[in-house]
Protein backbone atom coordinates (compact mmCIF):
# COMPACT_ATOMS: atom_id res chain seq x y z
CA UNK A 1 0.00 0.00 0.00
CA UNK A 2 2.83 2.39 0.93
CA UNK A 3 4.52 1.68 -2.41
CA UNK A 4 1.32 2.51 -4.26
CA UNK A 5 1.07 5.84 -2.41
CA UNK A 6 4.65 6.71 -3.38
CA UNK A 7 3.92 5.81 -7.02
CA UNK A 8 0.76 7.90 -7.20
CA UNK A 9 2.54 10.80 -5.45
CA UNK A 10 5.38 10.69 -7.96
CA UNK A 11 3.00 10.57 -10.92
CA UNK A 12 1.17 13.57 -9.46
CA UNK A 13 4.48 15.37 -8.80
CA UNK A 14 5.53 14.69 -12.40
CA UNK A 15 2.28 16.15 -13.73
CA UNK A 16 2.59 19.22 -11.46
CA UNK A 17 6.18 19.82 -12.61
CA UNK A 18 5.14 19.52 -16.25
CA UNK A 19 2.31 22.02 -15.68
CA UNK A 20 4.66 24.42 -13.86
CA UNK A 21 7.15 24.05 -16.74
CA UNK A 22 4.45 24.79 -19.31
CA UNK A 23 3.32 27.82 -17.28
CA UNK A 24 6.92 29.08 -17.34
CA UNK A 25 7.00 28.53 -21.12
CA UNK A 26 9.77 25.94 -20.79
CA UNK A 27 8.58 23.84 -23.77
CA UNK A 28 9.53 26.85 -25.92
CA UNK A 29 13.18 26.61 -24.90
CA UNK A 30 13.11 22.83 -25.45
CA UNK A 31 11.71 23.58 -28.90
CA UNK A 32 14.29 26.25 -29.70
CA UNK A 33 17.08 23.75 -29.04
CA UNK A 34 15.39 20.75 -30.66
CA UNK A 35 14.28 22.52 -33.83
CA UNK A 36 17.82 23.46 -34.80
CA UNK A 37 20.58 21.01 -35.71
CA UNK A 38 22.62 20.44 -32.54
CA UNK A 39 26.23 20.68 -33.77
CA UNK A 40 27.66 19.07 -30.62
CA UNK A 41 25.23 16.15 -30.84
CA UNK A 42 26.09 15.22 -34.41
CA UNK A 43 29.81 15.52 -33.79
CA UNK A 44 30.73 18.86 -35.33
CA UNK A 45 31.13 20.67 -32.01
CA UNK B 1 3.46 -11.61 -20.59
CA UNK B 2 3.98 -10.58 -24.17
CA UNK B 3 5.95 -12.93 -26.39
CA UNK B 4 9.23 -11.74 -27.84
CA UNK B 5 7.80 -10.83 -31.26
CA UNK B 6 5.14 -8.67 -29.59
CA UNK B 7 7.83 -6.69 -27.76
CA UNK B 8 9.89 -6.31 -30.92
CA UNK B 9 6.79 -5.13 -32.80
CA UNK B 10 6.14 -2.50 -30.11
CA UNK B 11 9.81 -1.45 -30.30
CA UNK B 12 9.58 -1.11 -34.09
CA UNK B 13 6.37 0.94 -33.90
CA UNK B 14 7.83 3.15 -31.13
CA UNK B 15 11.00 3.73 -33.17
CA UNK B 16 8.96 4.66 -36.25
CA UNK B 17 6.66 6.96 -34.29
CA UNK B 18 9.58 8.79 -32.68
CA UNK B 19 11.21 9.12 -36.11
CA UNK B 20 8.14 9.72 -38.24
CA UNK B 21 9.64 12.58 -40.25
CA UNK B 22 10.55 10.25 -43.11
CA UNK B 23 10.99 13.12 -45.54
CA UNK B 24 13.84 14.40 -43.39
CA UNK B 25 15.92 11.27 -44.02
CA UNK B 26 15.85 11.95 -47.75
CA UNK B 27 16.35 15.70 -47.60
CA UNK B 28 18.82 15.82 -44.70
CA UNK B 29 16.67 18.34 -42.85
CA UNK B 30 15.32 18.01 -39.34
CA UNK B 31 11.65 18.34 -38.33
CA UNK B 32 10.76 21.78 -36.98
CA UNK B 33 7.08 21.36 -36.14
CA UNK B 34 5.44 22.06 -32.77
CA UNK B 35 5.73 18.45 -31.51
CA UNK B 36 9.49 19.04 -31.20
CA UNK B 37 8.80 20.76 -27.85
CA UNK B 38 7.69 17.42 -26.35
CA UNK B 39 10.31 15.06 -24.94
CA UNK B 40 10.18 11.47 -26.19
CA UNK B 41 10.63 8.72 -23.56
CA UNK B 42 13.72 7.06 -25.05
CA UNK B 43 17.17 8.06 -26.24
CA UNK B 44 16.52 9.59 -29.66
CA UNK B 45 18.66 12.51 -30.78
CA UNK B 46 16.60 15.55 -31.72
CA UNK B 47 19.02 16.25 -34.54
CA UNK B 48 18.14 12.98 -36.23
CA UNK B 49 16.38 13.91 -39.51
CA UNK B 50 13.47 11.66 -38.59
CA UNK B 51 13.01 12.81 -34.98
CA UNK B 52 9.64 14.39 -34.26
CA UNK B 53 10.29 14.95 -30.53
CA UNK B 54 13.04 16.20 -28.23
CA UNK B 55 15.60 14.00 -26.45
CA UNK B 56 15.06 14.24 -22.66
CA UNK B 57 18.79 13.95 -21.90
CA UNK B 58 19.70 16.61 -24.47
CA UNK B 59 16.96 18.91 -23.17
CA UNK B 60 18.09 18.43 -19.57
CA UNK B 61 21.67 19.36 -20.48
CA UNK B 62 20.42 22.33 -22.45
CA UNK B 63 18.82 23.71 -19.28
CA UNK B 64 21.77 22.97 -17.04
CA UNK B 65 24.32 24.43 -19.43
CA UNK B 66 22.38 27.66 -19.98
CA UNK B 67 24.14 30.88 -18.98
CA UNK B 68 21.15 31.83 -16.85
CA UNK B 69 20.20 28.86 -14.68
CA UNK B 70 16.55 27.83 -14.62
CA UNK B 71 15.16 24.79 -12.84
CA UNK B 72 14.15 22.35 -15.61
CA UNK B 73 10.64 21.67 -14.22
CA UNK B 74 9.25 20.55 -17.56
CA UNK B 75 11.93 17.99 -18.46
CA UNK B 76 12.29 16.67 -14.89
CA UNK B 77 8.49 16.42 -14.68
CA UNK B 78 8.38 14.34 -17.86
CA UNK B 79 11.14 12.04 -16.57
CA UNK B 80 9.43 11.56 -13.18
CA UNK B 81 6.03 11.00 -14.81
CA UNK B 82 7.29 8.39 -17.29
CA UNK B 83 9.58 6.80 -14.67
CA UNK B 84 6.79 6.43 -12.10
CA UNK B 85 4.46 4.97 -14.71
CA UNK B 86 6.67 2.36 -16.38
CA UNK B 87 10.29 2.71 -15.13
CA UNK B 88 12.82 0.96 -17.36
CA UNK B 89 10.09 -0.58 -19.50
CA UNK B 90 11.01 2.46 -21.62
CA UNK B 91 14.35 0.73 -22.32
CA UNK B 92 12.73 -2.59 -23.15
CA UNK B 93 9.87 -1.30 -25.28
CA UNK B 94 10.24 2.31 -26.37
CA UNK B 95 13.91 3.23 -26.82
CA UNK B 96 15.09 3.27 -30.47
CA UNK B 97 18.74 2.78 -29.52
CA UNK B 98 17.80 -0.17 -27.30
CA UNK B 99 15.93 -1.67 -30.25
CA UNK B 100 18.98 -1.25 -32.48
CA UNK B 101 21.12 -3.12 -29.93
CA UNK B 102 18.48 -5.86 -29.70
CA UNK B 103 18.60 -6.31 -33.47
CA UNK B 104 22.40 -6.44 -33.56
CA UNK B 105 22.46 -9.00 -30.73
CA UNK B 106 20.28 -11.26 -32.88
CA UNK B 107 23.11 -11.67 -35.39
CA UNK B 108 24.62 -15.13 -34.85
CA UNK B 109 28.02 -14.59 -33.19
CA UNK B 110 29.96 -15.48 -30.06
CA UNK B 111 27.87 -14.34 -27.06
CA UNK B 112 29.05 -13.60 -23.52
CA UNK B 113 26.94 -11.86 -20.93
CA UNK B 114 28.55 -12.96 -17.71
CA UNK B 115 32.04 -11.79 -16.87
CA UNK B 116 33.81 -10.67 -13.73
CA UNK B 117 33.91 -6.90 -14.18
CA UNK B 118 30.28 -6.68 -15.33
CA UNK B 119 28.93 -5.65 -11.93
CA UNK B 120 31.56 -2.91 -11.58
CA UNK B 121 30.98 -1.60 -15.10
CA UNK B 122 27.29 -1.15 -14.24
CA UNK B 123 28.22 1.78 -12.00
CA UNK B 124 29.71 3.63 -14.96
CA UNK B 125 26.28 4.79 -16.19
CA UNK B 126 25.72 6.60 -12.86
CA UNK B 127 29.09 8.33 -13.30
CA UNK B 128 28.07 9.32 -16.85
CA UNK B 129 24.78 10.69 -15.51
CA UNK B 130 26.36 12.62 -12.64
CA UNK B 131 29.38 13.90 -14.54
CA UNK B 132 28.51 14.25 -18.23
CA UNK B 133 24.80 15.06 -17.96
CA UNK B 134 24.59 17.03 -14.71
CA UNK B 135 27.87 18.39 -13.33
CA UNK B 136 30.00 19.25 -16.37
CA UNK B 137 27.23 21.05 -18.33
CA UNK B 138 26.29 22.94 -15.15
CA UNK B 139 29.87 23.95 -14.32
CA UNK B 140 31.24 24.73 -17.77
CA UNK B 141 28.09 26.09 -19.48
CA UNK B 142 27.02 26.00 -23.13
CA UNK B 143 28.32 22.46 -23.67
CA UNK B 144 26.12 19.35 -23.54
CA UNK B 145 29.00 17.06 -22.56
CA UNK B 146 27.15 13.75 -22.91
CA UNK B 147 25.75 14.65 -26.33
CA UNK B 148 29.06 16.07 -27.51
CA UNK B 149 31.48 13.37 -26.38
CA UNK B 150 29.49 10.17 -25.88
CA UNK B 151 25.94 9.92 -27.26
CA UNK B 152 25.89 7.31 -30.07
CA UNK B 153 22.36 8.33 -31.07
CA UNK B 154 23.68 11.76 -32.08
CA UNK B 155 26.45 10.13 -34.10
CA UNK B 156 23.87 8.17 -36.08
CA UNK B 157 22.03 11.48 -36.65
CA UNK B 158 25.34 12.96 -37.83
CA UNK B 159 25.87 10.13 -40.31
CA UNK B 160 22.36 10.63 -41.75
CA UNK B 161 22.75 14.39 -42.02
CA UNK B 162 26.25 14.18 -43.51
CA UNK B 163 25.15 11.64 -46.11
CA UNK B 164 22.29 13.88 -47.23
CA UNK B 165 23.91 17.30 -46.85
CA UNK B 166 27.38 18.06 -48.27
CA UNK B 167 27.68 21.20 -46.13
CA UNK B 168 27.37 19.12 -42.95
CA UNK B 169 29.75 16.49 -44.33
CA UNK B 170 32.36 19.17 -44.97
CA UNK B 171 32.37 20.25 -41.33
CA UNK B 172 33.01 16.84 -39.80
CA UNK B 173 36.35 16.56 -38.02
CA UNK B 174 38.14 14.93 -35.11
CA UNK B 175 35.16 15.10 -32.77
CA UNK B 176 33.04 13.17 -35.23
CA UNK B 177 35.83 10.62 -35.63
CA UNK B 178 35.92 10.16 -31.84
CA UNK B 179 32.16 9.73 -31.71
CA UNK B 180 32.28 7.33 -34.63
CA UNK B 181 34.81 5.18 -32.74
CA UNK B 182 32.53 5.17 -29.66
CA UNK B 183 29.51 4.23 -31.80
CA UNK B 184 31.54 1.50 -33.51
CA UNK B 185 32.69 0.08 -30.18
CA UNK B 186 29.15 0.06 -28.78
CA UNK B 187 27.64 -1.56 -31.86
CA UNK B 188 30.46 -4.13 -32.08
CA UNK B 189 30.07 -4.95 -28.40
CA UNK B 190 26.32 -5.38 -28.99
CA UNK B 191 27.15 -8.39 -31.15
CA UNK B 192 28.64 -10.17 -28.13
CA UNK B 193 27.09 -8.56 -25.06
CA UNK B 194 23.35 -7.93 -24.70
CA UNK B 195 22.72 -4.15 -24.70
CA UNK B 196 26.15 -2.92 -23.53
CA UNK B 197 25.12 0.73 -23.87
CA UNK B 198 22.04 0.22 -21.66
CA UNK B 199 24.01 -1.77 -19.09
CA UNK B 200 27.06 0.43 -18.75
CA UNK B 201 26.62 3.88 -20.28
CA UNK B 202 23.04 5.12 -20.70
CA UNK B 203 22.21 7.97 -18.28
CA UNK B 204 18.52 7.79 -19.23
CA UNK B 205 18.39 4.12 -18.23
CA UNK B 206 20.13 5.08 -14.97
CA UNK B 207 17.38 7.63 -14.25
CA UNK B 208 14.50 5.29 -15.11
CA UNK B 209 16.19 2.51 -13.11
CA UNK B 210 15.66 4.53 -9.91
CA UNK B 211 11.90 4.19 -10.50
CA UNK B 212 11.82 0.43 -11.14
CA UNK B 213 10.96 -0.46 -7.54
CA UNK B 214 7.94 1.82 -7.33
CA UNK B 215 6.77 2.13 -10.94
CA UNK B 216 3.13 1.34 -11.60
CA UNK B 217 4.13 -1.21 -14.25
CA UNK B 218 6.49 -3.65 -12.61
CA UNK B 219 7.39 -7.27 -12.00
CA UNK B 220 5.52 -9.20 -9.32
CA UNK B 221 6.87 -12.38 -7.78
CA UNK B 222 4.52 -14.83 -6.13
CA UNK B 223 6.72 -16.37 -3.44
CA UNK B 224 4.18 -19.13 -2.89
CA UNK B 225 4.69 -20.38 -6.44
CA UNK B 226 8.45 -19.75 -6.72
CA UNK B 227 10.52 -22.89 -6.09
CA UNK B 228 13.89 -21.16 -6.54
CA UNK B 229 14.81 -23.07 -9.72
CA UNK B 230 16.53 -19.93 -11.12
CA UNK B 231 15.10 -20.49 -14.61
CA UNK B 232 14.28 -16.77 -14.60
CA UNK B 233 17.85 -15.75 -13.72
CA UNK B 234 19.24 -18.01 -16.45
CA UNK B 235 16.88 -16.44 -19.01
CA UNK B 236 17.76 -12.86 -18.05
CA UNK B 237 20.26 -11.25 -20.41
CA UNK B 238 20.55 -8.19 -18.16
CA UNK B 239 21.99 -10.53 -15.47
CA UNK B 240 19.21 -9.90 -12.95
CA UNK B 241 17.87 -12.62 -10.66
CA UNK B 242 14.13 -11.86 -10.58
CA UNK B 243 13.54 -14.41 -7.80
CA UNK B 244 15.72 -12.28 -5.54
CA UNK B 245 15.18 -8.75 -6.85
CA UNK B 246 12.27 -8.63 -9.30
CA UNK B 247 12.48 -4.87 -9.55
CA UNK B 248 16.22 -4.37 -9.84
CA UNK B 249 17.41 -1.08 -11.34
CA UNK B 250 18.93 -3.15 -14.15
CA UNK B 251 15.69 -4.80 -15.30
CA UNK B 252 14.45 -3.47 -18.65
CA UNK B 253 11.11 -5.34 -18.40
CA UNK B 254 11.75 -7.48 -21.49
CA UNK B 255 9.67 -10.26 -19.92
CA UNK B 256 12.05 -13.13 -20.77
CA UNK B 257 11.95 -14.22 -17.12
CA UNK B 258 8.14 -14.32 -17.10
CA UNK B 259 8.16 -16.54 -20.18
CA UNK B 260 10.90 -18.75 -18.71
CA UNK B 261 9.24 -19.38 -15.33
CA UNK B 262 7.81 -22.94 -15.36
CA UNK B 263 5.64 -22.23 -12.32
CA UNK B 264 4.10 -18.94 -13.45
CA UNK B 265 5.45 -17.25 -10.35
CA UNK B 266 6.31 -14.02 -12.17
CA UNK B 267 3.80 -11.56 -13.51
CA UNK B 268 4.49 -8.26 -15.25
CA UNK B 269 1.97 -5.47 -15.10
CA UNK B 270 -0.10 -3.14 -12.95
CA UNK B 271 -1.71 -4.90 -10.04
CA UNK B 272 -2.18 -4.79 -6.29
CA UNK B 273 0.75 -5.61 -4.04
CA UNK B 274 1.80 -9.26 -4.45
CA UNK B 275 3.93 -11.37 -2.14
CA UNK B 276 7.12 -9.72 -3.29
CA UNK B 277 7.41 -6.87 -5.76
Amino acid sequence: MRKRIITISLIAAGIILIVVGIALKQPESVFSKAARICMECIGIG
Amino acid sequence: MAKKWVRHSIQAVATLLQNANFKGFLEGKIYQGPVKSVCVPGLNCYSCPGAVGACPIGSLQNYLSGLKFRVPYYVVGILIFIGALIGRAVCGFLCPFGFLQDLIYKIPFFKKNEFRIDKYLRWFKYIVLALFVLMLPFCFKLTPFFCKYICPSGTIAGIWLASADKQVAGQLGNLFSLKLVILGLILSASLIIYRPFCKYICPLGAIYGFFNKIALYRLHLDTNKCVGCKACAKACKMNVDPSVSPNSCECIRCGECVNACPHKALKMGVKKEASKS
